[in-house]
């Protein structure tokens, strides 16, 4: 079979490449991978296992935002269950422990589909509720104060690995698998889509948007359960205040950069995942480079502005007249 | 102030105050407004009638500059005008007021009044004197309300009033009025009547745009009707009795239209068993209690004018709205019709008439469009393969000759009689028992418009059960095998069998009196 670019997501993957590239002249070990201790390392490793918190949030993020939806609630929600998670490692078993931290994910999103499907609250009010409540559920989990645990299970899950990769890695692969085994396997994505793309077209074809808003929102809450699993297990411990702090706008915009409108409609799992990647390999590069961090925002904006730039209809339609279209 | 109120039907002499001559406008090759001309004269109120889609709207627009006319001269006072745009027109002396009402609903009544033209002093707003002065305005029509407090504390008829006001108030000469009455109560009417009545006496001339012909007949001087972008007719409200202007609106070639009566019910044969029947069915405030009766192979056509309650009954029964009385059964069987997805496990469809906001999806392909009720009955979990995909979708367009026959275009790219067809097809790849259809020809060609009503024959052939609402009164009596009347949102006749004639249809549509002994 012929290589073909794919329809949709060239500009992504070609920033991906750019920033990569970059990367490798501000810093040329960049793409060096050495395998130590049954465990690759490297910048380039780095950049996945790093990423893997936003890529998560980003798989359940892109299916609210494709029903035209949005979840703020996401980083309180890694807080409250990387909260649950380091509170209990020690004293349950870890089945226990992520089952816990598991269903509180799947509470919290389901709480912000009721509010959404079933009272009608506006998608951004109503997770706004939970983004600023939720804090305060973890702060209270941990009493006030940073959890530590020692249960080397919980901190596998952080810091070990899986065939050399990082167990976060082979987690955002395995999710982004099973997403795409859920959505695109039944007719699940589809509904979405119609449902984001004209509600009241899909309630009229017969399709049933509450309950999917519903399981959208729970699955996000899912996701976000798992990125908070693993924050905690990385840093052996669940720190309320700073757990996921923001991390919902970084997986906004992955979903964003992925090329999937804020007005719902089309989506794609694996382009919110490139996106993801894309934010994560800017912040390495700056810390590579040298860069005081703070420039990493000003970077990051420029970024995003670029990619968008890059999808924007009107300036295709421009280029393609100014440079005709190779085909 | 003297109460020198135009008199219904009082002979106008003066010359025309606006002139409207050949406005013609286009839409991407659809012809919305072809050669109209209106002639308006000050101090008389001036019906604006026509269905959906008739041209109002575009008309309006392209007087006051909205849109730009493609053709057509515009002359206000024997002078000729070209406003470029809505604040233009208000310049030049026209000024419109919308249904929804363009104002800041949070500010108070006086600085609605004079928003963007306050009085000022050194910069300064002097609130004491635009407030004084916003008084001597609204006292002009009988209205005395505090002017500080803010304008959403009141009712919907007082703020028409300051809109109307505000409107007046910037040296308008002509004042349109866009369906000022939609939301308004028996009482409030009265009260915009007795400003409209005011305004005229001042030698304003007020083109009226409504769908209520008591209130054409109560206040209007003289009508215009348009239909399908073409002047139907004008005439004054006193040579223009009620049916003869309803079958202005709704009819076109009356004795060509009454040639196909009874065609194809002659052979009606035995009644078969209902499929779907609905008793008492109603909603408070939304249509009130009906009988309806749906059969396969048989077509009841719903006919009636705009907000006469055709499309309501038919949410009513795909459950798109809920009934809060009587009793829905289907196969003998009571239901409870909470939803579309429970109408379409039923073997329903439903072609809404909003095509683009209520039937495709815009961005998904016409693929995707098509299976969507299919797959939405199968349940998420049992997903149609992507072969079952392109073949339903392949078996459709060339079906239904849908073009460009390209499964995976965008359906929002398509034309309007294609994207009908789509719709069509996304039903019928269900294999209903019932299908509703919601104005299945609007705004579509030629073409595709006979194309839909030979499918509509031929679904009813095959023992579908059908129900059509459609604003063309010829139509609906080639095909339909009983027709319901609806006035006011009630089903106020049923003709059957040889009382399907447009005639018949539009003497149901315009009697006065609710017709008894009707329905069966």
């Amino acid at each position: 079979m012929p290589l073909r670019l794919p329809r949709i997501g060239t500009s992504q993957i070609v920033a991906l490449a750019a920033i990569l590239a970059i990367n490798w002249v501000v810093s040329p070990q960049f793409f060096d991978i050495r395998l130590q201790d049954g465990r690759l390392f490297g910048s380039l490793i780095d950049v996945l296992n790093r990423g893997a918190p936003v890529a998560i949030l980003s798989l359940g993020m892109v299916l609210v935002i494709a029903m035209r939806g949005i979840d703020l609630s996401v980083g309180a929600v890694m807080a409250i269950c990387g909260a649950i998670a380091a509170s209990l490692a020690d004293t349950h078993s870890l089945p226990v422990v992520l089952a816990a931290a598991l269903g509180a994910g799947l509470a919290c999103g389901l709480w912000n589909g009721f509010l959404v499907a079933v009272l009608g609250i506006q998608p951004i009010v109503a997770t706004l509720i939970l983004m600023v409540a939720g804090r305060g559920i973890a702060q209270l989990i941990t009493e006030g104060r940073i959890v530590t645990f020692s249960s080397p299970e919980l901190a596998f899950i952080g810091g070990g690995s899986v065939l050399g990769l990082p167990t976060p890695v082979v987690i955002t692969l395995a999710l982004l698998g099973l997403t795409l085994l859920i959505v695109r396997g039944s007719a699940l994505g589809l509904m979405i889509e119609a449902t984001g793309g004209n509600a009241r077209a899909a309630a009229l074809a017969g399709i049933g948007t509450r309950l999917i808003t519903l399981a959208v929102y729970g699955w996000c809450g899912l996701c976000a359960a798992i990125a908070g699993i693993i924050a905690a297990a990385d840093i052996l411990g669940a720190d309320a205040n700073n757990a996921g702090l923001w991390l919902e706008l970084d997986a906004i915009l992955a979903v964003v950069i992925g090329g999937t409108s804020l007005f719902g409609g089309r989506f794609s799992l694996v382009l919110a995942v490139v996106g993801a990647l894309i934010i994560q390999a800017m912040n390495t590069g700056i810390l590579l480079s040298g860069f005081p961090p703070e420039t990493n925002l000003v970077v990051k904006a420029v970024v995003v502005l670029a990619v968008l730039l890059a999808q924007s209809p009107r300036l295709k339609g421009l280029g393609s007249s100014l440079f005709g279209r190779g085909k | 102030m003297s109460e020198t109120a135009a008199i219904p039907g009082l002979s106008i002499d003066t010359a025309p105050l606006l002139e409207l001559t050949g406005f013609s406008k286009s839409f991407a090759g659809f012809r919305a407004l072809d050669r109209v001309d209106l002639t308006l004269h000050a101090g008389e109120v001036h019906a604006l009638l026509g269905e959906n889609g008739a041209g109002k709207s575009t008309l309006i627009k392209c007087m006051t500059g909205v849109v730009h006319r493609d053709a057509g001269t515009l002359r206000l006072a024997g002078a000729d005008i070209a406003p470029r745009s809505a604040e233009e027109a208000v310049k030049s002396g026209i000024a419109t007021v919308y249904q929804e009402v363009n104002l800041a609903p949070n500010l108070s009544v006086a600085q609605n009044l004079f928003l963007g033209r306050q009085p000022t002093r050194f910069g300064l707003v002097r609130e004491g004197e635009m407030r004084r002065r916003a008084r001597e305005v609204l006292a002009g029509f009988d209205l005395h309300i505090d002017v500080a407090a803010p304008l959403e504390s009141y009712s919907v008829a007082v703020q028409h009033i300051v809109a109307i006001a505000r409107a007046v108030d910037q040296s308008a000469r002509v004042l349109i009025l866009d369906e000022p009455t939609a939301s308004l109560d028996a009482h409030e009417v009265e009260i915009l009547f007795a400003v409209m009545r005011k305004l005229t006496a001042r030698g304003i001339g007020i083109l009226f745009v409504t769908h209520f012909l008591d209130q054409v007949y109560a206040i209007c001087n003289r009508i215009t009707v348009l239909r399908n972008g073409r002047l139907a007719g004008s005439a004054t409200t006193a040579q223009l009795p009620r049916l003869d202007l309803v079958r202005m609106m709704l009819g076109r070639e009356l004795a060509e239209a009454t040639a196909h009566t009874g065609a194809g019910r002659a052979e009606a044969g035995p009644e078969q068993p209902a499929f779907a029947s609905f008793e008492d069915y109603g909603k408070a405030g939304y249509v009130a209690p009906f009988d309806l009766a749906l059969r396969p192979g048989h077509v009841v056509g719903l006919a009636g004018l705009l907000g006469s309650g055709r499309t309501e009954t038919t949410r009513l029964v795909f459950g798109a709205a809920h009934a809060d009385t009587g009793a829905a059964t289907v196969d003998g069987r009571k239901v409870a019709l909470a939803s579309p997805a429970e109408a379409l496990h039923l073997g329903f469809g439903y072609c809404p008439e909003e095509r683009k906001t209520e039937g495709i999806v815009a961005e998904l392909t016409v693929r995707e469009n098509i299976v969507l009720a299919l797959q939405a009955r199968r349940g998420a979990l049992k997903p149609l393969s992507r072969r079952e995909q392109d073949e339903i979708a392949a078996r459709f367009i060339r079906l239904l000759d849908i073009r460009p026959p390209d499964p995976e275009r965008p359906i929002g790219l398509l034309s309007g009689g294609n994207q009908q067809k789509a719709l069509l097809a996304r039903w019928l790849a269900t294999e209903p028992r019932l299908l509703i259809l919601d104005e299945p020809t609007r705004g579509i060609d030629v073409g595709a418009h006979a194309e839909i009503i030979a499918l509509i024959r031929r679904l009813c052939a095959e023992g579908m059960a059908l129900l059509v609402v459609s604003s063309e009164l010829e139509e609906i009596v080639t095909y339909a095998d009983e027709v319901i009347v609806l006035r006011d949102r009630a089903h106020v006749a049923r003709l059957t069998g040889e009382e399907i004639t447009v005639p018949g249809i539009l003497k149901a549509i315009a009697a006065d009196a609710p017709a008894s002994g009707q329905a069966a």
